[in-house]
């Protein structure tokens, strides 16, 4: 691996009593998409606020673009591109002055900062809403500009905390198409995220985090292939029947985890497995055959569902 | 690869930010944004300075003028002199305290200001510096309509108008500052925000010695003009406007005051924020 | 799987006939016990400060302004200073927390709250979230009135047994504001719109009596003065207090009826037209 841009080694935050983030080790590469999955409360966005310099580690050490994040907050920022979550803009001024008022933080020149506002409100895609109110966007809209806000220092690094969390499918399709125009320029991106679409879509590489420590890490189709099978069956029995049913599932596929809801049955044949159901005289109310994704690595890591 | 020709990159990667600049213009950077949030109310920043002087001294201090001048006005002046350069500092006052409580306030948790400036190089220092010089610069023009209708109505010579503006820019100063510190380590509002208003400017506006000498009130109630900021620069306002007389001492300490409230209330500012905003 | 242990009961249907069926459900009281827990839970102090406003004021003008000024001529009678503004901050902040009531709070309820639309959803009609929004500021009116009536009967500013008549006066005063009040807010967009009304209760809380009698500004700007409600307000409570009644107490009580009835009835359509499309 080439320097890396971001290197933690037993990185630690203690809140009192409390520890978000469990002494983590990890290292990002330059163009590099990596992204930290795991539910609400794992320590994904303390571990992201530690990258930004915003929050002081507790212990361990943690380097961003080769500085100290503890000691060098104000020139780390000074490179990093941030979209946090709740985007955080200022809903009573207009959609190119967010731009315009969040670039001269940067201590970039005026006009450097008008013309790069009117470029990035391109990419965007909010050209005609240039003179809009903050509060009148749509959450898509609103998340867009956030992101372009954080461009307008030409960062080297994006860190996104939950980029698509709260957005209508095809706004969160919109995004995606943005952030990977960045990853083929090769910016690197800091992702979080409890959405396992969105860690497969937008991620290299990923750690699965759980209660502030690291469970696994990899490429997701590695993470898929090492902890799950290459197909799911689904089905359900009716609430009150799954768990009887469960019992006389018993050597069909290579493993099956019983939900209050459903019995999901892990299988490389997901037909195979349906048949080899029925002809133990069993009739699921419904059933579905799918591709294992990045959810059924986590069941299987944590025995916990991703979204609670 | 090539790409296709109107494929322009996103990031340049000559232009790196300036976090030296930062850290000597931050808080600049800060006055500029909140000058930009300022266009949304111009028209009732307009509306309120225009209006308040015609209400406070022609509506007002008139009325009020024509029962006390039955009498033989104040201190040897007209009522309305003597309480025009009172109804200027209490300007200065509101608008300080206004700025500070909802600006700030707001800044923590409704507009983000504060929030998403940290994401940046600024500090949350220059922050609270920021947003006072920023205070300062909508408190100008307040003050400024102010003294032109002192001088419209006759009531002041236009240097000593002129005079008066340090006062009432150090006044708004001290009770922003004052105020900062404490909105700042409020985490909802329950109350507090309109507590300020009730509560501290509305009872320093009163018993400053705005409307009547201190002396008049009983001498329970005098030690809260002691303590006002408002009732300092009153004074000091009143020496500038129509010579009242005041011993060297007493400029020394009407002064000293306002600048020690000032300059405790901007540490004490700076600490609570770098608390905030540093978890 | 057990089923509910409850008698199972349907919603009742509202009793109310004649051209109020559809506009009123006869549940105010729901609207009110909302916005009674709502004090309870999260804003009394905010109500609780508006209680000592007037207070200061009467303090501090009273006293200091009181002794350089001495008695103020009222029907022909000299008045001790603070007597003549006392009655004048009671009906200030009356008008102050009708309004504060019915325009900031229904303001926020409208446009954040999205209350009126849960409200409406129900079996409860425009006319009972608009008659309840009335009742909580005439609530809120009827603790200042009384809380400020203790205060100057304590200073002995209340110069008659007619001083109890100021509190329901008082809740006239509030009524009046508080219906009018709701109706202007169901027009309004933005928060620049809000800072209109402020803009009005300044002038209105400066130059309506409150302090000096408007007898010292030339004719034209008085009849301006006596146009706004609260002049009438201050007059009627103040006629109340000395003691010194006057035939024209009932102009103000008739100019806050035609107030009361107005606002009401426009507050009621505007809520309908706002709400059940």
């Amino acid at each position: 691996m080439a320097q890396p841009v971001i290197s933690a080694r037993g990185l630690t935050k203690r809140y009192g009593a409390f520890t978000a983030v469990d002494g983590i080790d990890f290292d990002i590469a330059p163009g590099e998409s990596f992204g930290f999955l795991g539910p609400n409360g794992a320590g994904k966005s303390t571990t992201m606020r530690m990258i930004a310099a915003t929050s002081t580690r507790t212990d361990g050490t943690l380097s961003v673009l080769g500085l100290d994040a503890n000691h060098h907050g104000p020139e780390i920022r000074a490179q990093l591109g941030i979209v946090p979550q709740g985007d955080m803009l200022d809903e009573e001024l207009r959609v190119i002055d967010n731009l315009y008022v969040y670039g001269r933080y940067f201590g970039l020149p005026r006009a450097y900062v008008k013309a790069r506002s009117e470029e990035l409100l391109d990419f965007a895609q909010l050209r005609e809403k240039r003179t809009a109110r903050v509060d009148g966007l749509s959450g898509g809209m609103k998340r867009r500009l956030t992101i372009a806000r954080g461009l307008i220092n030409n960062p080297k690094v994006m860190l996104l905390d939950e980029p698509t969390t709260g957005l209508d499918p095809q706004a969160r399709h919109v995004l995606w198409d943005r952030l990977f125009r960045l990853k083929e320029e090769g910016v690197t991106l800091v992702v979080t995220t409890h959405f396992m679409d969105e860690a497969e879509q937008l991620c290299d590489r990923l750690v699965v985090i759980d209660k502030g420590t690291i469970v696994a890490e990899g490429s997701p189709q590695s993470l898929i292939r090492e902890y799950s099978t290459r197909e799911v069956l689904e089905v359900r029995f009716g609430s009150a029947r799954n768990e009887a049913a469960a019992g006389r599932l018993e050597g069909i596929g290579e493993r099956q985890e019983l939900l209050p809801d459903r019995v999901l049955i892990y299988a490389d044949n997901g037909e195979q497995a349906l048949q080899a159901v029925t002809e133990r005289g069993l009739e699921p109310v419904t059933s579905l055959v799918r591709r294992s994704s990045l959810e059924d690595v986590f069941l299987r890591l944590t025995g916990r569902s991703l979204i609670e | 690869m090539t790409a296709p020709a109107t494929y322009k990159a996103v990031i340049d990667h000559t232009v790196v930010a300036d976090h030296q600049k930062v850290r000597r213009w931050g808080w600049a950077h800060v006055v500029e944004h909140m000058v930009l949030r300022m266009r949304s109310y111009v028209s009732t920043m307009l509306l309120t300075g225009i209006g308040s002087p015609f209400l406070y001294l022609l509506g007002l201090g008139f009325g009020l003028g024509v029962l006390v001048d039955q009498g033989e006005g104040i201190e040897g002046v007209p009522y309305l002199t003597f309480v025009a350069p009172a109804l200027v500092m209490a300007t200065a006052m509101q608008v300080g305290a206004q700025e500070n409580t909802y600006g700030v306030f707001g800044g923590f948790k409704w507009t983000n200001m504060f929030n998403a400036m940290r994401l940046s190089p600024v500090s949350p220092g220059q922050m609270a510096m920021g947003m006072q010089a920023g205070t300062l610069v909508r408190v100008v023009p307040m003050l400024g309509f102010y003294l032109v209708a002192l001088v419209l109505f006759g009531i002041a010579t236009p240097l000593r108008a002129l005079a008066m503006l340090p006062i009432g820019l150090l006044l708004a100063l001290a009770v922003g500052s004052a105020v900062m510190a404490w909105v700042a380590t409020q985490k909802d509002d329950r109350g507090q925000l309109s507590f300020i208003e009730r509560f501290v400017i509305v009872p320093l506006t009163l018993f400053s010695g705005t409307y009547f000498p201190l002396e008049t009130l009983p001498g329970y109630l005098q030690p809260i003009g002691w303590i006002s900021p408002l009732w300092h620069a009153a004074e000091l306002g009143r020496a500038v406007m129509y010579d009242m007389a005041m011993s060297p001492l007493m400029w020394l300490v009407h002064i000293g005051f306002l600048a020690s409230v000032a300059a405790i209330g901007a540490v004490l500012s700076v600490r609570v924020f770098r608390r905030r905003l540093d978890g | 799987m057990s089923a509910s242990k409850l008698t199972p009961m349907e919603a009742p249907a509202p009793r109310v006939w004649g051209p109020l069926r559809g506009l009123y459900g006869g549940r105010t009281h729901a609207v009110v016990a909302r916005g009674m827990r709502v004090i309870a839970r999260n804003n009394w102090l905010i109500v609780l400060t508006g209680f000592f406003e007037p207070v200061f004021y009467l303090l501090s003008m009273g006293l200091g302004l009181g002794a350089l000024i001495g008695g103020v001529e009222f029907y022909g009678h000299e008045v001790p200073y603070a007597a003549y503004i006392a009655p004048a901050l009671m009906a200030v902040s009356a008008m102050n927390g009708a309004i504060y009531d019915s325009t900031m709070n229904v303001f926020f309820k409208m446009r954040y709250g999205k209350i009126y639309e849960q409200m409406l959803s129900t079996s409860l009609g425009p006319m009972d979230v608009a008659l309840g929004e009335i009742v909580m500021a005439l609530f809120r009116g009827l603790l200042y009135a009384s809380g400020f009536m203790v205060v100057t009967t304590v200073l002995g500013l209340n110069l008659s047994w007619t001083a109890l008549l100021a509190i329901p006066a008082a809740m006239v005063v509030a009524f009046g504001f508080a219906s009018f009040g709701l109706a202007i807010t169901s027009y309004m967009k933005s928060f620049q719109h809000l800072d209109l009304v402020w803009f009005m209760m300044i002038p209105m809380f400066l130059l309506s009596a409150t302090f000096f009698p408007i007898s010292v500004y030339p004719e034209w700007a008085q009849w301006v003065i006596m146009a706004f409600p609260l002049w009438h307000g201050v007059d009627m409570i103040r006629q109340l207090t000395t003691g010194l009644i006057q035939p024209s107490i009932w102009v103000h009580l008739g100019y806050f009826a035609v107030m009361i009835l107005l606002g009401v009835t426009m507050a009621t359509k505007r809520l309908k037209a706002l709400f059940l499309r």
